[in-house]
């Protein structure tokens, strides 16, 4: 059978390639020093030699963009990685194994996932202290555990009844190398998935708690805190806000469609 | 019947459970309130005084089953920031929140669900790209932006409403209720796509079981399959989407207000996190938790009013 093409994976994977190529020289160059005021006249529009203009200081928006889309990515992805690593844990566990614990833990579970994830994580660094970018890790990691282990727990908890691991069971293979060797990887289908939608979550929540000006807040440069600055500027300066605005929209647009793709690879429909 | 009393009773003992965790998390975790009121420069004969005149002085528990029985009495402790009965505070912008609140969940399934049904039994075709296209973009711009987007077009460029100057709700309701459009048309757009992708998802895996097929090969009309045996089985778990969708609306609203100037709790709840005035956001947290439980509770209730498998304690 001939294989399909899958548009949204292809796109997807270009669009959050070149983002995160962008990000990544960001890191290392940028045209300008982010910070560094009167780097051409003030409230220019785009040029060639300040490709998204400058702000009201005259310090150049693209060089701050990448500065504030690279702390996006960083919190984006520490705090995926933070959610899912402690939320499939628990899920795995509690899943495969079952039993009281089981029970108690997921009632837990689902009045948390009912909760929104950005106002568990506004709690949650309300009471860290706002304005800082660790708190803002952790918050957003905290939140997010619920919703991974309950997609975890599903997903262990349905293959544990299947042959493949039933005999393993039987062969005297640890829990443990089940667990890892024989279920977590086919799980990717579902937690693949789930991944993409957690780091888009992760950047809308950021961007918006730094907007609050309770997430990140200067000296550290982020999209959300450009946005806010941005708005009062919306007549004098536009470009201010489509660059810092659609910086976020480009990275979650690309991600969402590398989270669509999979899923629909998974499903068969291309 | 039984079923929902024993739902009704669930609700309960949840919203307990939420209202304790709230207090003693802050309690625990907040520190003295006595010197956040007073700052670090206050003496220990004032922080006493302040102490015992806040009850502060008094066991936990005894503290803890005060501020439970607050929400029935009106008396939530006082703000530090402010000064102010936080009931008081609160109030007002309680109402200005649920405004806000419905008039977008109102334009969410009055825009979602004829979008989500039309689309749905179109799948591929050339269509299918741009509108999965559409969807993801829609999904990947943040409220926030959309809504400041808004409020320069209609505010600043057009002045169909004054932004930052939000009118009273008791004497300007049509006013308020414009002002707040805006801002719920940007909370609603993410969520619309949502709701149109998993209305879609959901209508199209109906379709294709078994007593679809054999309906529509003794003759019936594909549309009228749809309405009448399809919906059916499809608005059950759209239901719960809704449900969770309400919740969604709340969060969305914390940051669009900002963006709207609207003097909702959403305002309050950043305000007082800014702040540290920690009676106001304890208060605000568990009324939002309130909200978030009560709205799942409707949707189970609804659900079993509709499929009666779930009325005799079954699952899907």
């Amino acid at each position: 059978m001939k294989k399909k093409r899958n548009g949204c994976l292809t796109a997807g994977l270009i669009l959050t390639g070149f983002m995160v190529a962008l990000i990544l020289v960001g890191f290392f160059w940028t045209p300008y020093d982010p910070t560094a005021m009167a780097t051409g006249p003030k409230l220019d529009g785009p040029s060639l030699a300040h490709l998204l203009g400058t702000d009201g200081f005259g310090r150049d928006i693209f060089s701050r963009v990448l500065q504030g889309a690279g702390n996006t990515l960083t919190i984006a992805l520490a705090t995926v990685t933070m959610g899912a690593v402690c939320g499939v844990a628990v899920g795995a566990l509690t899943g495969y194994f079952g039993g009281i614990v089981d029970e108690a833990l997921m009632r837990l579970n689902d009045a948390l996932t009912a909760f929104p994830s950005i106002l568990m994580a506004l709690v949650i660094i309300s009471l860290l202290g706002p304005g800082k970018k660790y708190n803002v890790v952790l918050a957003l990691g905290i939140a997010f555990i619920p919703s991974y282990a309950r997609i975890a727990r599903t997903a262990f908890a349905s293959l544990r009844e299947v042959n493949y691991v039933k005999s393993a069971q039987l062969m005297g293979v640890s829990p443990w190398r089940i667990l890892w060797v024989h279920i977590l990887p086919n799980t990717m289908p579902v937690l693949l998935p789930a991944l993409t939608i957690g780091f888009n979550n992760a950047v809308l929540a950021e961007a918006s708690m730094s907007y609050l000006s309770i997430g990140v807040t200067p000296p550290d440069a982020s999209l959300g805190y450009m946005l806010s600055e941005a708005q009062g500027m919306l007549s004098a300066a536009p470009w201010y806000a489509a660059g810092a605005g659609g910086a976020i929209i480009l990275l979650v647009f690309g991600v969402g469609l590398i989270g669509e793709g999979l899923q629909r690879r998974d499903r068969g429909v291309v | 019947m039984k079923y929902a009393a024993k739902r009704l009773a669930t609700l309960l003992v949840t919203m307990l459970l939420v209202s304790l965790l709230a207090f003693l998390a802050f309690e625990l975790i907040s520190g003295d309130p006595a010197e956040i009121m007073l700052g670090t420069q206050a003496t220990p004969e004032c922080l006493a005084a302040l102490r015992a005149e806040m009850g502060l002085d008094q066991p936990l528990m005894v503290r803890c089953l005060q501020w439970l029985m607050g929400f029935f009495s009106g008396d939530l402790g006082t703000s530090y920031h402010y000064k102010q009965p936080v009931w008081e505070l609160i109030a007002p912008k309680m109402a200005v929140t649920l405004c806000l609140s419905a008039i977008s969940f109102l334009l969410i399934i009055v825009v979602s669900i004829p979008l989500g049904l039309l689309s749905a039994g179109r799948s591929g075709g050339r269509g299918e790209g741009l509108r999965t296209a559409v969807n993801q973009l829609c999904m990947a711009v943040p409220a926030f932006f959309t809504g400041m987007l808004l409020s320069w077009v209609f505010g600043v460029a057009l002045k169909w409403f004054t932004a930052g100057r939000f009118p009273d709700l008791r004497e300007d309701f049509w006013g308020a209720v414009q002002y707040l459009f805006f801002a719920a048309v940007a909370i609603a757009i993410p969520r619309i796509a949502m709701t149109v992708r998993m209305l879609r998802s959901t209508v199209n895996s109906e379709m294709g079981k078994d007593y679809v097929r054999t309906a529509i090969s003794r003759g019936n009309d594909r549309g009228a399959v749809l309405r009448r045996h399809v919906l059916k089985n499809a608005v059950v778990p759209v239901v719960a989407f809704l449900a969770q969708t309400l919740a969604e609306i709340l969060a969305a609203g914390v940051v669009v207000e900002q963006v709207f100037a609207i003097p909702g709790l959403g305002r309050l709840l950043v305000a007082s996190i800014s702040n540290r005035d920690y009676p106001v956001v304890q208060v605000i947290v568990v009324l939002l938790a309130f909200w978030v439980v009560l709205a799942g509770t409707l949707a189970d209730l609804i659900q079993q009013r509709i499929d009666p498998r779930l009325r005799l304690g079954g699952s899907l």
